[in-house]
């Protein structure tokens, strides 16, 4: 008699363990991996987790077999045309083919190792490890918009918010209520009368039933007060939708680095703005002594020789706002990232533009310093931004990649906004 | 046929119908064909608990290692992505017989399964000889979980990244962990854990201070062998490193003999693929259509058993998209049915090839076939040249000193029997993994080891060779010599991987 259990109730995920220690292992290579990913990836792409490829080489198990070369046969089934004697060009293929009891290394051959990232394991190596999950309850300033929300019913309201089926509901309360006492005593009555209604019974008043039945015509089937309005309140909107610019400095200076690190944290706030709004679209300008708004692709991989005007950047981005993101239907969120060179008189016109013109239009601008070095210079730039006094606007300098997210929790943790550096 | 008899009807299963199903195989299997199976006990699971089981190669319970987490991404993948499907079934060789059946089966597919692994496999398990002689299906599961408590404490005291590098460098030498001219031990836990206790008092007894002051009989100037040499050649690297390693822990000798005790639990699987599953393949057609002769399942049964059975069998050309090399369920099924068809109906080349088997009872035959016989005899002894014929089976020779392949011989008359020999050779162990042997240590000298590579038709180490040669030296913690010689003996090369 065998035996018969049923097992599908026991631990499903067995293996969880040994996938952790294979990423732990292979910690560094699946970095590496992430790290093509980003800069290979669209900003809005990046929250999707995705596939590492592992050289297949690294996470080979090696083991002691039979090199090229020497002799030996091959036997294979499926001859079609050959006869004993032919001949036929040595293939240049990997080793081992054609061992017909080969065990299969899983079918991933001599190319990579792919497999998947979850969201989670992909954010947090791309954030080094970081935390995300508390950004969402940060918040970024006032959200003006209100939209209408369901909120039980009044007595009062227009016509087309009329609910019937209450309204109803109050009514028969009502004649309820205020029938009963009379209905109460008519029967009474219609008890003493008993079968014969013709018999004459000294208790029984006449005039009384007549002026019960009066009262109990009396009662309106509807009244003023039985009519209920469906109620609507209006409530601040949570989500809706915001606009993000990404401002960036593309001249020579702007090295892979710099731009990559502008990449991260443009794709960070983009994160961070998503989950606070349905809807995000983003704005890329670009600027060398001129101002153009490119495409995602063009942002991050062309290059533009010229000097640096900031101011370009900001006149455009007032033109793109008053064009096609009214500042009341949008939230409008800037970051513009620049290695802090700026020329001339462009500077103080460029705060003044910022201070004056911008930022009433914009829920946050944020300007981020890159540079691969640590340096105690204060650049041009910076030091005339220092002097911008508002809580919708705040700047810090980033050096490396894992400064992006304290920097990013810094400029957007909402008592220290406005002061950070 | 009365519908009275069948079982049921439709896709689902419940557990009720699949002991009816087992009872009524059960009765054809053991009854009618006697066969002779350890007691089943059928496990049903989830496809992520497949998933796990296959990613731990098939054991239910294993020691963790990050290239069981490999696997597992793998199949998951391949699963996920459609390339693949699941295995119908696992089955592990053990007393009782353990069989995972898929939660996502239709019942003629469990009905399958119980027949094919339940019946099949199990009967193979118990019956052929190498399975006898090279594991013990009672201990395997209690040794496993005595192994996944082990290598938790070595982790607990000496941390996750030293028991992985120890892993890591078995698990590369896990082919050479057995002694195949000797007979095992049988394994148990008691024992296993006695000897343990043994071995740590034995290094407790060496730190204690006490011993340190006893005086040493100065007699080590007398060795009993001449330094530089072993008894004879061991073949077992995994056992010599675990008895005469110089510088491992207890631990680490201890981790060695686990590593090489899976060695051997799957020693007879490598070699009896295509019987294995030739037989548990052969034994679920037979008895399927046992059920339907018998009137116990439907015409709709009987179609989607076929389906998934000609899947099963199906054997790809060379040339063909998706070859896998031979498919041992395709052969050894094939070779199988042949053996029966030669019992019952014999033709005039049968005769001459295989007087031995006409005419004769085909359930004695082949009971014998299956006790007697790996994959390297069974193809041998049985492969007829109608099947050479059938699988248009042809042997191409690839030898160093010339520039081109050759097609050594096909399936015609004056090729069978050397076609034949050399599918035999192809699943001979030997041609599969180089012949490495321990020759030598210098125990009063600067303790190196010298391994041994005899060449095999003049066949060189693969290139990743060396990384696990590095790994046999840091096992044995002192500088180790590779010798290369020639078939004939004679010193081809030499090479010293350093300490």
């Amino acid at each position: 008699m065998s035996v018969i259990i049923d097992r599908r109730l026991n631990d499903r995920n067995k293996n969880a363990a040994n996938r952790a220690r294979f990423m732990r292992r292979y910690k560094a290579q699946i970095k590496r991996s992430v790290a093509d990913m980003v800069s290979e990836r669209s900003i809005e792409d990046m929250q999707k987790g995705g596939k590492v490829k592992l050289p297949a080489r690294d996470v080979s198990e090696p083991h002691l077999r039979h090199g090229q070369g020497g002799d030996r046969e091959m036997v294979l089934p499926g001859n079609r045309t050959f006869t004993p004697g032919d001949r036929l060009k040595r293939p240049s293929g990997g080793e081992g083919d054609g061992d017909g009891s080969g065990d299969g290394e899983g079918g991933s051959g001599e190319d990579n190792f792919t497999f998947a990232l979850s969201r989670e394991e992909f954010m947090n190596l791309f954030f080094d490890d970081l935390e995300l999950p508390h950004l969402v309850r940060t918040q970024v300033g006032d959200i003006k918009e209100l939209k209408p929300q369901r909120a039980g019913y009044t007595s009062q309201g227009s016509p087309t918010n009329l609910s019937v089926v209450r309204t109803m509901r109050q009514a028969l309360g009502r004649r309820i209520a205020l029938q009963s006492g009379a209905r109460r005593r008519l029967e009474e009555i219609e008890a003493l009368q008993g079968d014969d209604p013709d018999k004459d019974n000294p208790l029984i008043d006449e005039a009384e039933i007549e002026l019960l039945k009066k009262r109990i015509e009396r009662v309106p089937f509807l009244d003023d007060i039985d009519l209920r309005f469906r109620n609507r309140i209006m409530v601040p909107k949570p989500m809706s939708q915001a606009v993000m610019f990404c401002l960036m400095d593309v001249s020579a200076s702007m090295n892979e680095q710099r731009k990559d690190l502008a990449k991260r944290f443009y794709t960070l706030l983009h994160l961070f703005l998503s989950r606070k709004y349905e809807r995000v679209e983003i704005v890329f300008i670009r600027h060398t002594n001129d101002a153009d708004e490119v495409d995602e692709q063009t942002f991050f991989n062309d290059r533009k020789t010229g000097g640096t005007v900031v101011y370009s950047a900001l006149e455009l981005m007032r033109e793109v706002i008053a064009a096609r993101y009214p500042s009341d239907q949008w939230n409008v969120y800037a970051a513009q990232a620049s290695d802090g060179d700026a020329f001339g008189a462009d500077p103080e016109r460029s705060r003044g533009f910022l201070e004056d013109q911008l930022l009433p239009l914009v829920r946050y601008y944020a300007y981020i310093e890159v540079c691969e070095t640590p340096t105690t210079r204060t650049s041009t730039l910076a030091s005339t931004y220092q002097r911008i006094d508002s809580p919708h606007f705040a700047m810090a300098t980033v050096n490396d990649h894992r400064d992006i997210y304290p920097v990013f929790r810094t400029l957007f943790s909402t008592d220290t906004a406005g002061s950070a550096t | 046929m009365t519908s009275s008899r069948l079982l049921s009807q439709g896709p689902d299963w419940n557990f009720d119908l699949i002991e009816k199903y087992d009872l009524a195989i059960k009765e054809i299997a053991v009854g009618e064909f006697g066969l002779d199976c350890y007691p089943n006990q059928i496990e049903i699971i989830a496809s992520e608990q497949m998933l796990d089981a296959y990613a731990s190669s098939g054991l239910p319970i294993s020691y963790p290692h990050w290239s069981f987490g490999k696997q597992f991404i793998i199949q998951e993948e391949a699963y996920r992505k459609g390339a693949q499907g699941l295995a119908y079934e696992i089955v592990i060789n053990s007393d009782p017989c353990i069989s995972y059946l898929m939660e996502e089966n239709s019942m003629p597919l469990q009905g399958l399964v119980i027949a094919h692994a339940c019946y099949g496999h199990n009967s193979f398990f118990k019956g052929n000889y190498l399975f006898r002689q090279w594991t013990n299906a009672d201990a395997i599961v209690d040794y496993m979980v005595f192994a996944k408590n082990f290598v938790r404490r070595c982790e607990e005291s000496y941390g996750i990244q030293a028991v992985e590098d120890m892993f890591d460098a078995c698990h590369a030498l896990r082919d050479y962990g057995v002694s195949r001219y000797q007979r095992p031990r049988q394994l148990s836990v008691a024992e296993e854990l006695n000897r343990q206790r043994e071995r740590e008092e034995y290094e407790w007894s060496r730190h204690d201070e006490i011993w340190r002051t006893v005086p040493v009989a100065e007699s080590q100037d007398t060795p009993e062998k001449a330094a530089g040499d072993v008894e004879e050649p061991q073949e077992n690297l995994l056992y010599f490193l675990e008895k005469y390693s110089p510088k491992l822990a207890g631990w680490q000798r201890e981790i060695i003999r686990i590593v090489r005790k899976m060695g051997q639990y799957f020693y007879p699987q490598g070699q009896t693929k295509v019987m294995n599953e030739g037989w548990a393949t052969f034994w679920h057609y037979t008895i399927l259509n046992r059920m339907y002769d018998k009137g116990l399942v439907d015409d709709g049964f009987m179609i989607e058993i076929l389906a998934s059975h000609s899947n099963v069998i199906a054997q790809r050309g060379f040339d063909e998209r998706g070859y896998g090399g031979f498919n041992p369920y395709a052969l050894g099924f094939a070779m199988f049915m042949d053996i029966k068809r030669m019992c019952e109906d014999p033709t005039e080349e049968d005769r001459h090839w295989f007087p031995e088997v006409v005419d004769t009872p085909w359930q004695e035959t082949l009971d014998f076939a299956m006790r007697n016989y790996k994959d390297e005899s069974f193809i041998a002894q049985y492969l007829s040249p109608k099947l050479i014929r059938e699988f248009h089976i042809f042997a191409i020779s690839d030898e160093e000193e010339k520039e081109y392949l050759e097609i050594d011989s096909i399936h015609n008359e004056e090729g069978y029997r050397r076609v034949r020999r050399l599918l035999s050779e192809q699943y001979n162990r030997d041609g599969q993994y180089p012949d490495l042997q321990i020759t030598g240590f210098d125990l009063h000298g600067d303790r190196s080891l010298t391994v041994q590579h005899r060449l095999h038709r003049k066949r060189p180490l693969s290139k990743e060779s060396d990384i696990v040669l590095r790994h046999l030296q840091r096992l044995w913690g002192f500088d180790m010599h590779l010798e290369t010689v020639r078939e004939d003996g004679s010193l081809a090369d030499k090479k010293t991987f350093a300490a």
